[in-house]
């Protein structure tokens, strides 16, 4: 078992940290207070090359690792949830579906937009009544001649309004499972500017406030025979593998958070005064500060080793990551809520403010503990695995 | 190479649009001060075009022979001609020391140099001394005397280095601007003025000036000045910087500030230093009304010199200026402008 | 059209500095980045790479660790790295380094060489004129614009009031001002097929027409009498005066310290 790093990978990270700093950090206040999507950052990630990291080079993507991909995430994180989780949900949750369950023709059509950012991928799974159990899904998608007509609404898609191309779910059918009726569930790709295809409410969020979530609507959306992404009644499969791969995702942005509230409190105490000396010499600073080294470090061997699963699985189509990814989000993302929120409490009423990054940081935290799959849905996932 | 033939200090006067730049006063001045220490002269090489009548101006700054090298080739500066120009000078005066300004001319001119001449040369000088190599003495190691001892900063102002170049002629070095003295000037003081014209026979290493755009923007990057006078939330209003405007005039700064003052909307947001704004570096950083919140300081605390003029004598800007001075910015500010104005004149 | 661009690698200064005993700079213990004006030279090739097709070769002088830049530029899209490293090379001014490299391009064709200013560790900007002058052709320093024009270049040169626009027969040495350009980032895919790549590594015996009195510490002329790191800033003095006298111990300051 080796700890260390290629030089690649070390190579990778030094890249994504000057950019993060650079480019990313400079807006990452503007962004939590505009709520506005960072659309020029993401035009210049894109040029880098980070909106196609996992992406063979054959589709037009950077032919890199899981490894390099989430040190990315993290990276972008540490200065910015906004921008981590658009890259994010990007590769893992639109990307990488169609790379996985794509034909050809739909890899080759979509891919090479989607991997060189001139496009941007969405995914959209989550309604009113399901979120995590998606059998409870209404939307629905019935066959008429050549195409799919859709009907339905998703909620809290993130690069809502601003992605072009959707991983949507439907139900295309009931069918009998162990003697009982339930829904058949299919997976779509749907473009932006499809007729019926429209955005209702921006939502107002806690953190992560320039990530463009919004409702999308389908009224009557046809949408042509060969977008169906796999096979039909396979969509339930697709979007629980999918969502395997998007919590290493999430997982790095929580992580990435939790560091990058680290560094800043480090820095802080080392600065910041009080009774004639710095606070960092005070024992109980020390011992917060070491414990909460030692989870962020925790946090990044299990989403590493999440990452090295995953690109087992991609070599041999069998490794499965569906525990590693869930106990790395699960871990990373308490971890960032507890790092965060002690970040806040030794920045004392600094940390309170806007002008202190880690308040943000703390309300950042707080989503990756949610989405794509709740604490609790992550705890559900290892001990099933464990206990069938 | 007989290093004993080499005598004399040499400066290149340097001249734009027939226009004696400052630094070539400098340099005479300084090159005065080392000549008087090695018992020689001080010479000055004049190149340009029809630049003759500029030697008594270097006669009178302490000059006490002028090189005039005059040729059509040399009117507007370009490396090669110049070069030529100063090499030949050299091969032919076989100077002990020259120097050289490191001014954007300089520093091109400099290094093409002492590469045709084969010597060293020490870019950037802040400090020059007589004395010997090594500075003290090393068993087994000739200790040279009476040897050219450049200091200079390098690593972005990190570190000094002093360097010597014991075994070639000229010993070179580009000066930088406004660090050495000018002598005071002497109506009347004459120079032997010598022409020396190398001839000048255009070939593949002369480029062509296609035009000369002069500049350029008025508006100064706060993280090019050299000297910043930076105002914070103590200036009270956005009419008071207009003591801060005033100032910076009057010493040939430029203003900047802090965040307070931005969220304030005082002043836009270029001229904000700190973590959130720029970082600069000035030779002189004038905190005045400044607290000094660690996103300011991470800004501007590599700053050469750090003057702070605040109230309170707790703040925390006092932690890394140099000259801390607790008082009313209100005060001292404009009595200090009116100050400088008058050294400013006293000067010139 | 063929590019030659020669970088450094650089310690990054916002690190610390640390010396060897003799002075010489312990260049091992420190950060390390691309000279930033290198880079501005480097992008530039890149465009005209992207615009001409030129072919894009990038030249570094250093320990056996400077490949790190290399591949770092391949990474941005360079075509080929050429590491120059021998122990004799070591401790070397600007004279002996632009004698190396000279010796080192004149075993490739070009038709521009492209190098940064100045480095941020030395602040010289010497060794691109000088490496001009070994190769005897012309150099355009501080480029801030450039073109090309048929067998020539034509590079807008900044001074302090003005700037020139040039207009020279390649081959031309043109040295880069950081503020030339933006350099792109490295790809992360470019990253893992720049360490694929082959490094070229050239010792003193691949020179090409450079004496070993030319080479090295003991072929250059600049010597070390004295290197220190500055002292560190802490707090500095303190003063409660009146206004008067405020002003008169801020005007003997900034004279002592030639300010004014």
């Amino acid at each position: 078992m080796d700890f260390t790093l290629s030089k690649e990978h070390e190579m990778a990270r030094t890249l994504f940290k000057e950019f993060a700093e650079k480019e990313v950090k400079p807006l990452a206040i503007e962004v939590d207070e505009t709520e506005e999507f960072p659309r020029a950052t993401v035009e210049k990630m894109a040029k880098a090359g980070f909106l196609g990291i996992p992406i063979p080079k054959e589709y037009g993507g950077q032919g890199c690792d899981v490894m390099t991909y989430v040190m990315c995430v993290e990276e972008l994180a540490k200065v910015c949830g906004t921008t981590a989780v658009i890259v994010s949900a990007h590769t893992s949750l639109c990307c990488d579906p169609i790379l996985t369950y794509g034909t050809e023709e739909q890899k080759q059509k979509y891919l090479p937009d989607l991997a060189s950012g001139r496009k941007i991928g969405a995914f959209g799974l989550t309604e009113p009544g399901a979120g995590t159990d998606a059998q409870g899904q209404q939307t629905k998608a019935v066959l008429d001649g050549d195409e799919w007509v859709l009907n339905g609404s998703k909620i809290f898609i993130t690069n809502g309004k601003e992605a072009d191309v959707y991983v949507i779910f439907a139900i295309t059918g009931m069918v009998e499972k162990r003697g009982r009726m339930t829904k058949e569930i299919s997976a779509f790709i749907v473009e932006k500017g499809t007729p019926g295809f429209s955005f209702g409410t921006k939502e107002k969020k806690m953190g992560i406030r320039g990530s463009s979530t919004y409702e999308l609507i389908f009224t009557d959306c046809r949408i042509p025979k060969e977008n169906m992404l796999g096979q039909q009644g396979k969509g339930f499969n697709i979007a629980m593998h999918t969502l395997d791969g998007g919590r290493i995702g999430i997982a790095a942005q929580a992580l990435g958070i939790g560091e990058g509230a680290l560094d800043r409190t480090i820095a802080y105490v080392k600065e910041r005064k009080q009774f004639g000396r710095a606070i960092g010499a005070f024992q109980n600073t020390q011992f917060q500060i070491a414990d909460m080294a030692t989870k962020a470090q925790a946090a990044q061997l299990l989403v590493y080793k999440a990452a090295m699963t995953k690109d087992q699985y991609t070599k041999d189509h069998k490794t499965s990551y569906s525990v590693e990814a869930a106990q790395a989000k699960l871990y990373a993302a308490e971890m960032a809520m507890e790092v965060t929120t002690k970040a806040v409490q030794l920045h004392g009423g600094y940390g309170y403010t806007r002008e202190y990054e880690v308040e943000r940081m703390m309300r950042d935290a707080k989503i990756t503990e949610i989405y794509e799959g709740t604490s609790e849905v992550q705890r559900m996932v290892i001990s099933s695995n464990l206990l069938k | 190479m007989n290093l004993e033939e080499y005598k004399g200090v040499f400066v290149f006067a340097q001249q734009v649009d027939n226009k004696v730049s400052s630094i070539a006063l400098e340099l005479i001045g300084e090159g005065k001060r080392l000549a008087e220490k090695l018992a020689t002269q001080v010479t000055a090489i004049l190149a340009g075009s029809e630049v003759k009548g500029l030697a008594d101006e270097l006669a009178a700054y302490g000059a006490d022979k002028v090189i005039v090298v005059d040729d059509p080739e040399l009117k507007e500066y370009r490396t090669e001609p110049y070069a030529h120009a100063l090499a030949s000078v050299i091969q032919k005066y076989k100077p002990e020391i020259l120097l050289v300004g490191a001014t954007a001319i300089g520093r091109d001119l400099g290094p093409r140099v002492s590469a045709r001449v084969h010597t060293g040369l020490t870019a950037d000088c802040t400090s020059l001394e007589i004395g010997d190599f090594p500075i003290n003495p090393v068993p087994g190691k000739e200790q040279k005397h009476n040897q050219l001892l450049m200091t200079r900063p390098a690593f972005g102002g990190n570190t000094i280095a002093t360097i010597a170049c014991p075994d070639f002629r000229p010993q070179m070095a580009t000066v930088r601007p406004g660090v050495m003295q000018k002598l005071p000037k002497n109506e009347g003081a004459k120079a032997e003025i010598e022409e020396f014209n190398p001839g000048f026979t255009p070939d593949n290493k002369y480029v062509e000036i296609v035009k000369v755009v002069k500049n350029l923007t008025d508006t100064v990057d706060i993280m090019d000045a050299k000297i910043l006078v930076s105002g914070g939330r103590g200036v009270g209003s956005p009419e008071n910087f207009k003591l801060l405007d005033d100032l910076a005039a009057a010493i040939g700064g430029t203003v900047s500030c802090s965040r307070a003052v931005v969220d304030a909307g005082w002043k836009s947001k270029e001229l904000q230093v700190g973590q959130t704004g720029k970082t600069v570096r000035p030779n002189v950083y004038f905190a005045i009304g400044i607290s000094g919140a660690i996103q300011h300081l991470a800004g501007m605390e590599e700053s050469d010199i750090i003057i702070a003029i605040n109230k309170d004598e707790t703040a925390p800007i006092f932690d890394v200026a140099d000259y801390g001075i607790v008082g009313d910015l209100n005060k001292i500010v404009p009595m200090l402008t009116e100050q400088i104005k008058a050294e400013m004149a006293a000067k010139n | 059209m063929k590019v030659v661009v020669c970088v450094k690698q650089v310690p990054d200064t916002k690190g610390g500095v640390k010396f060897n005993p003799d002075g010489t700079l312990d260049r091992a213990a420190m950060l390390t980045i691309m000279n930033p004006d290198d880079k501005a030279g480097l992008e530039a090739a890149l465009r005209l790479k992207d615009k001409y097709g030129a072919e894009v070769t990038v030249v570094t002088m250093g320990l056996p660790k400077a490949e790190e830049v290399l591949r770092e530029a391949l990474a941005m899209g360079a075509d080929k790295g050429i590491l120059v490293t021998d122990r004799v090379l070591g401790g070397a001014d600007t004279w002996a380094t632009s004698q190396t490299i000279a010796g080192a391009i004149r075993n490739l064709e070009y038709d521009l060489i492209i190098t940064g200013r100045q480095a941020i560790d030395g602040d010289t900007a010497q060794v691109g004129p000088q490496i001009s002058e070994h190769l005897g052709i012309p150099v355009i320093s501080y480029a801030q614009n450039i073109e090309i024009e048929g067998d020539s270049v034509i590079v807008e040169r900044q001074y302090d009031d003005r700037y020139h626009v040039l207009k020279a027969k390649m081959p031309c040495l043109i040295t880069a001002l950081a503020e030339l350009n933006e350099p792109r980032y490295m790809t992360p895919g470019g990253i893992f097929d720049a360490y694929k790549a082959e490094i070229t590594t050239w010792g003193r015996a691949d020179l090409k027409d450079v004496d070993d009195s030319n080479l090295g510490l003991k072929g250059s002329p600049t010597q070390i009498a004295r290197a220190s790191d500055k002292v560190r800033k802490g707090q500095g003095e303190k003063v409660t005066l009146d206004p008067s006298e405020s002003v008169a111990y801020i005007i003997d300051k900034l004279k002592t310290r030639h300010v004014i």
